[in-house]
């Protein structure tokens, strides 16, 4: 038992040695509510297992009464975000009516950031009607019909604004083939409706080709939505990475996440602008199952994985990512949602076991 | 007295005077939606009359662009081989060839004649006419007023897809929201879209969903929406079905935000019965539904104004790239055919059709290759002739 705890020492101290380990860096951490603190817990103990290089910073971002009267996100959680530029994100319950700002609405304002990210890739060992399915889907996130523009013009006639403008649509574009360029993908999918918004996703359309013609190296391709849908359900396996105006992105984003098998192992990240970034859980906050030690930490998790590779230590992101989907595909160790018994913390505990292993 | 009434109660029990009577109905009922419905006594001379061997009823055809032409003689030939005492008005109407293009208004004409078509999938160009924002789909859609689209998405017995069991129907309102071609570039560089949602046609539309829902025994209507961002447009939409669904208690009725919509759809499809949803979500399921159950290629559809029935293809893709290659998938438009007979009370020609077309699937020798086979139209268009005897 000995040789082998120092045989492991000695290959960690060798894989220290030899890859380039940047300085530690300070990452703010959103554990959320519901089961975001245990997920939060379990992601943090798979990073230390994995040596990642993060030092977190928890901050709280329940609404506090402010000098107005009026809730709103603590301003040291902003400071924290405002200082490390890097957030990682728990699910957090969607106060309704409560008449604050929402703390998603505050940090995309706060940081610009303009591209939703996320990937989705059939998992080995979860069974869904899809096995082939590897699409990146990168969102427009400032605009479009989120706009929030909207007038009853007469009663019973409402007119919804959708804003296009041509720096946020060529924004998304360059970021998309510098993503695929990245992350050595070979197509880009622009998601349009230009046969019908002639003006509106026409300018997209017009934006996503001028910057196509600056890659190359990535094909280009232009697909109306109605038939993205159609061939999505049918042969997902043609798809590589889409991008895409707001409301389609959406809604094309929990489709693919769907063909996987949901949000609870779907990962996301918010890009701003000057390489501030916002990783997040996108599912629920399972309030049922909360302190109950049986939620599934993969979607958080695989978020930080994302985040790892969005700060250049790729060593760590494939190792943590490879040690998840090995636990998953083994299926002893899987929690309930995924068909198995174990409690998060076991699921945890060998995805830490096999991340020290690699 | 006596020999009066009879005449009066042999009128009404004509299947198609009292097809009549309820459009009519339905067409008073649409601009005050609370008032109950009355028995309307159908003057017999303005009624169709009843379906004559000898005379044939006159159907608009619009072959559409792409692979439509083809499709539509593969119609013809089933509809020759057994008799169907159906004459087609034929119209072309398509946005790539402008010039031999027949007008919306001589589209129009025929189609407020006839009351009932067949049509093909017309092409809309990225780049209008002039610049025109308005397609050519949208100008008849407004203009003939076909308000609803309807896709029954059902399983196939025989074919071998990732689903199964899925039977439940999208209803589509096709006048308004994002297809308002409503645009415009206020400063360079910046385009403002509008989406208009109308309380009149959301609750036009949210009752023919109702309606369709008690007259084909289904359970439950789903409306769709993503009035948690667009609060007021698709807020009206959900008040609207929300309004509609208090006059019909035997049906449930729930809400759905699009993307949860969008991804239940490829996880348990089955739950879904009626879906009610405003244009470009319409759009949006109804494709993905038509793919869960083996494509465009299979799945018909129709398109409903108070007066009019428009039968046409569930998903509207014209497949450019497979006009005249010989491997297009007959089998939407020919249900789609049916579908059209069943509304002209020939139901003893539709059944055949269909017949012939279900056992050709469930067989499973003769396939085209968009449902998994290796046969090419013509083979598999024998196949279904050959069982239609």
């Amino acid at each position: 038992m000995n040789s082998k705890f120092l045989a492991r020492q000695t290959s960690l101290l060798i894989k220290r040695f030899y890859s380039s380990v940047p300085e530690v860096r300070k990452v703010t951490l959103i554990p959320g509510d519901g089961i975001g603190t245990e997920i939060s817990a379990s992601v943090q103990k798979i990073f230390d297992a994995a040596g990642a290089p993060i030092e977190w910073e928890a901050v709280d971002v329940t609404p506090v009464k402010g000098v107005d009267g009026k809730f709103r996100i603590p301003q040291k959680a902003i400071d924290s975000v405002n200082a490390t530029k890097i957030g990682l994100k728990g699910p957090l319950a969607t106060p309704v009516g409560k008449g604050h700002q929402s703390l998603n609405l505050a940090l995309r304002k706060q940081f610009n950031l303009f591209a939703n990210v996320r990937p989705c890739k059939s998992i080995e060992g979860f069974k869904t009607p899809y096995d082939d399915v590897d699409i990146i889907t990168i969102r427009e996130n400032t605009e479009g019909e989120y706009s929030g523009i909207e007038h009853t013009i007469v009663p019973g006639v409402v007119q919804s604004i959708k804003l296009i403008t041509e720096p946020a649509s060529r924004r998304v574009a360059e970021f998309a083939f510098q993503y695929a360029t990245l992350n050595k993908r070979e197509k880009v999918t622009v998601v349009h409706k230009a046969n019908i918004m002639r003006l509106s996703d026409g300018l997209f359309l017009k934006c996503a080709r001028e910057v196509a013609e600056q890659y190359p190296n990535i094909k280009f391709e232009e697909m109306y939505l109605d038939t993205v849908c159609l061939k999505m359900v049918q042969n997902p396996g043609q798809f590589d990475v889409l991008v895409m105006p707001n409301l389609y992105g959406d809604i094309l984003s929990d489709l693919c996440a769907g063909l996987i098998g949901g949000l609870g192992l779907t990962p996301s990240g918010n890009i701003g602008e000057g390489g501030s970034a916002i990783f997040e859980a996108v599912h629920g906050t399972a309030p049922d199952i909360a302190g109950q030690d049986k939620a599934n930490p993969t979607a958080l998790l695989l978020s930080g994985v994302m985040m790892l590779r969005h700060l250049n230590m790729y060593d760590h992101a494939r190792r943590i990512e490879q040690a998840c989907f090995d636990t998953i595909r083994d299926g002893k160790n899987i929690t309930g949602d995924l068909g198995g018994k174990a409690k998060c913390s076991e699921f945890t505990d060998e995805i830490c076991r096999r991340v020290r292993d690699l | 007295m006596a020999t009066k009434a009879f005449s009066f109660a042999k009128q009404i029990l004509k299947p198609n005077s009292i097809k009549i009577a309820l459009n009519q109905n339905f067409s008073k009922n649409t601009s005050s939606l609370f008032v109950p419905p009355t028995v309307t006594v159908v003057n017999p001379s303005q009624a169709n009359p009843l379906p004559d061997q000898s005379k044939k009823i006159k159907v608009t055809l619009v072959p559409g662009d792409g692979v439509g032409p083809e499709l539509m003689l593969c119609v013809r030939e089933v509809y020759k081989q057994i008799g169907v005492p159906v004459e087609f008005e034929e119209i072309l109407a398509s946005e790539l060839l402008p010039g031999r293009s027949s007008s919306v208004e001589d589209l129009k004409e025929s189609f407020k004649r006839n009351r009932v078509g067949l049509m093909g999938v017309i092409t809309t160009p990225a780049i209008g006419e002039s610049g025109q924002l308005e397609s050519m789909n949208q100008k008849i859609r407004l203009q003939l007023d076909l308000f609803a689209h309807v896709i029954r998405v059902k399983s196939l017995p025989g074919l071998k897809l990732r689903y199964s069991n899925i039977d439940f129907v999208v209803i589509r309102e096709q006048k308004e929201g994002e297809y308002s071609a409503l645009e415009h570039e206020s400063v360079p560089g910046v385009v403002e879209s509008l989406k208009i949602t109308t309380k009149e046609n959301a609750r036009r539309i949210a009752k023919f969903a109702f309606d369709y829902a008690v007259s084909n025994n289904r359970k439950k209507v789903t409306a769709v929406h993503k009035a948690n961002i667009m609060k007021l447009g698709d807020g009206l939409f959900i008040k609207s079905c929300q309004e509609i669904a208090e006059m019909y208690p035997n049906i449930k009725f729930e809400t759905m935000i699009i993307d949860n919509c969008c991804m239940q759809l490829v996880s348990k499809p089955q739950q879904f019965d009626v879906m009610v949803l405003p244009n470009l979500y319409g759009n949006i399921v109804g494709n993905l539904a038509v793919g869960l159950v083996g494509g465009p290629g299979i799945v018909p559809g129709e398109s409903y104004s108070n007066d009019i029935a428009l039968f046409e293809s569930g998903a509207r893709h014209a497949f450019a790239t497979a006009a005249g290659r010989n491997v297009a998938n007959p089998t939407a438009m020919i249900l789609s055919s049916a579908n059209l007979l069943k509304h002209l009370n020939l139901n003893a020609y539709a059944q055949r059709i269909e017949n012939a077309v279900y056992k050709v699937i469930k067989s499973g020798k003769y396939r085209t290759k968009d449902i998994g086979g290796y046969c090419n139209q013509s083979d598999f268009f024998k196949a279904i002739l050959n069982n239609l005897q």
